[in-house]
């Protein structure tokens, strides 16, 4: 058998594997919304950090920060500063989140805007920019899967059928068992992806330098610049790496999908746990970033950083392995690209439609409805990503910044009884058009620090100051009657 | 009178959690220009690297110190609740 062909085979039986898996997720089941979205309410510590590290960890962040690494040094330290920190931010609103959860019926980031603040409108708008950041994450994945398809299979297999057939098969699991298929698929991609990092970010520099610690004075010795702040950049120093960790460690349980994760757990005590041991998982990014910094090394001058790891992979090791790795990106790919998907059909279905344009819409209804839209977001996500679109570019980099935007509203309301619904209204206007004028016209970051940060700043101001100027309102969750 | 609150139910994290939590925040974050450098190298690894690895068991040491904590002062306050009733 030629390399290619065996690549090609390990790695559609690993492919396999997980999505009869998905499937088998959810088999025998009655997929109504809650199960579909929120499986019931019912996954205890294990499932809930798989279902968590399965969503947090994407091709973004094995191609990307590898890739940051290879480009552009130190910088890319940023993704394990924040990855440890959101964990702890999340100590302090998702227990006291999941408690809402179960006593209102919260499904979604939408429903708890559209509960807390009494507000329909505010929850559609929060389904909105929700979706218009879900769908390029989507495309994202799908474009890394679509490199790391082609590269695996010694390019016999192409990067649109790559993407197509990929995105077929993720929207079919998620349609059939929702939530279940991505927490049963994590199993095996978390498995085989921390596996084949430790293969890459050890091997890698044990091959060409006898070990990490010579790699690293190589390093030092010809790139010393690369290994601290700014790195090769002029404008990531050290006051964006504060601002940027800053606002990724409290935006990134904002993503609408990790967000809506957390209701999955039988408690909100199991949402606290996974607060403790999810920092461990951050275990893997410094190997991946070994990948990276050994490329800068041995292939210099790539056109594209972001295949700096893959280039390694297929330098080093036999064509099996590289089935294995092509394998477990593509999980890595098609786990949060199911998430992601799931999220942005519930939202416009449920928090988005049915408010707008069918108040009287039935939950049966709506559930099938959020099916319908799981092959909707799939066609156009896979579409954006054929044609390539330099725009979808440009919503992506505003997406952690312009998501994060949802925190002041999400924070006070839980912690503050003076906020007000048109002060959140304000706040998160004011964050979402200062994010989009700054991150597009190229002025990030701006005066040293993350854009969204500044962003974010005047968010809290303009909340603070409105809900101070404007009379006090009851809070929604005691005003409603909480279901028993 | 409150009602009390059903068993199980999270509540507001104690001060001491609070605390807890924000030495990782300030390792990992806001004191970047005390370790943002190369040496010393330890482990083979450039400083900064060093220190950002180390943190990762640190860190859910805290956390795992401010749940215990809030455990704590959770099982504590289910005892007094109890003694009160008859």
């Amino acid at each position: 058998m030629s390399p290619s062909a065996i690549a090609l085979a390990v790695m559609i039986a690993v492919v396999g594997v997980g999505v009869v898996m998905g499937f088998y997720a959810g088999l025998r089941r009655k997929m109504d919304l809650e199960q579909w979205t929120v499986a019931g309410r019912g996954f205890g510590t294990l499932l809930v950090w798989l279902l968590m590290a399965g969503e947090g960890y994407t091709t973004f962040t094995l191609l990307g920060a590898s890739g940051w690494a290879y480009s552009r040094g130190a910088p890319a330290f940023y993704i394990m500063g924040y990855m440890s920190l959101a964990c702890v931010a999340s100590y302090f609103f998702l227990p006291q989140l999941w408690e809402l959860g179960r006593a209102h019926k919260l499904q979604t980031e939408s429903d708890f805007f559209e509960k807390r603040y009494a507000s329909e409108r505010l929850g559609a708008f929060v389904a909105l920019v929700g979706v218009v950041f879900l769908v390029p994450y989507v495309d994202l994945q799908l474009t890394g899967l679509g490199d790391i398809v082609r590269v695996a299979s010694f390019g016999a297999v192409g990067k649109t059928w790559a993407m197509v057939l990929a995105a077929a098969a993720v929207a079919a699991f998620v349609y059939a068992s929702g939530i279940r298929a991505v927490a049963w698929m994590s199993i095996l991609k978390d498995a085989l992806l921390l596996g084949v990092v430790a293969a890459i970010g050890i091997g890698v520099p044990y091959v060409y330098f006898h070990g990490i610690g010579p790699m690293f004075s190589n390093l030092a010795r010809l790139h010393p610049k690369m290994l601290v702040l700014p790195g090769k950049t002029t404008d990531l120093g050290q006051s964006w790496f504060i601002s940027t960790v800053f606002l990724n460690a409290l935006g990134a349980y904002m993503w609408p999908h990790l967000f809506a994760a957390s209701f999955t757990a039988k408690s909100g005590d199991v949402l606290r746990r996974n607060a403790v041991f999810m920092p461990l998982y951050t275990i893997t990014y410094p190997l991946v970033l070994f990948a990276g910094f050994a490329a800068l090394l041995i292939v210099p001058g790539l056109h594209d950083g972001d295949l700096s790891l893959l280039t390694m992979t297929q330098r080093t090791f036999p064509a099996w392995f590289l089935g294995i790795v092509g394998g477990a990106g593509a999980l890595t790919a098609m786990v949060p690209a199911a998430m992601l998907i799931l999220s942005a059909a519930t939202l416009f279905a449920k928090n988005f439609f049915r408010p707008i344009f069918a108040p009287t819409m039935s939950e049966p209804a709506v559930a099938r409805m959020a099916k319908l839209m799981v092959g909707v977001m799939t066609g156009v996500a896979v579409l954006f990503a054929i044609l390539g679109t330099k725009s979808i570019v440009g919503l992506l980099l505003l997406g952690y910044d312009g998501i994060t935007q949802f925190f002041p509203g999400v924070i006070l309301g839980l912690y503050w009884k003076r906020v007000t619904r048109a002060a959140v209204w304000s706040g998160m206007i004011a964050g979402v058009v200062a994010v989009t004028i700054l991150v597009l016209s190229g002025k990030d970051p701006i005066g040293g620090l993350n854009a969204g940060f500044v962003a974010l700043c005047l968010n809290f101001a303009v909340v603070i100051a409105v809900s101070r100027l404007t009379p006090a309102e009851r809070n929604g969750f005691e005003t409603a009657p909480a279901a028993e | 009178m409150e009602p009390a609150r059903k068993s199980g139910l999270v509540r507001k994290p104690t001060l001491g959690a609070r605390l807890l939590a924000l030495i990782p925040f300030l390792a990992l974050c806001f004191t970047v220009p005390l370790w943002n450098r190369i040496h010393p190298v330890v482990l083979g690894l450039p400083f900064n690297l060093f220190w950002l690895i180390l943190w990762i068991p640190l860190t859910s040491l805290c956390m795992w110190a401010a749940y215990s904590r809030d455990r704590k002062s959770e099982s504590v306050e289910a005892k007094t609740a109890k003694g009160d009733s008859p």
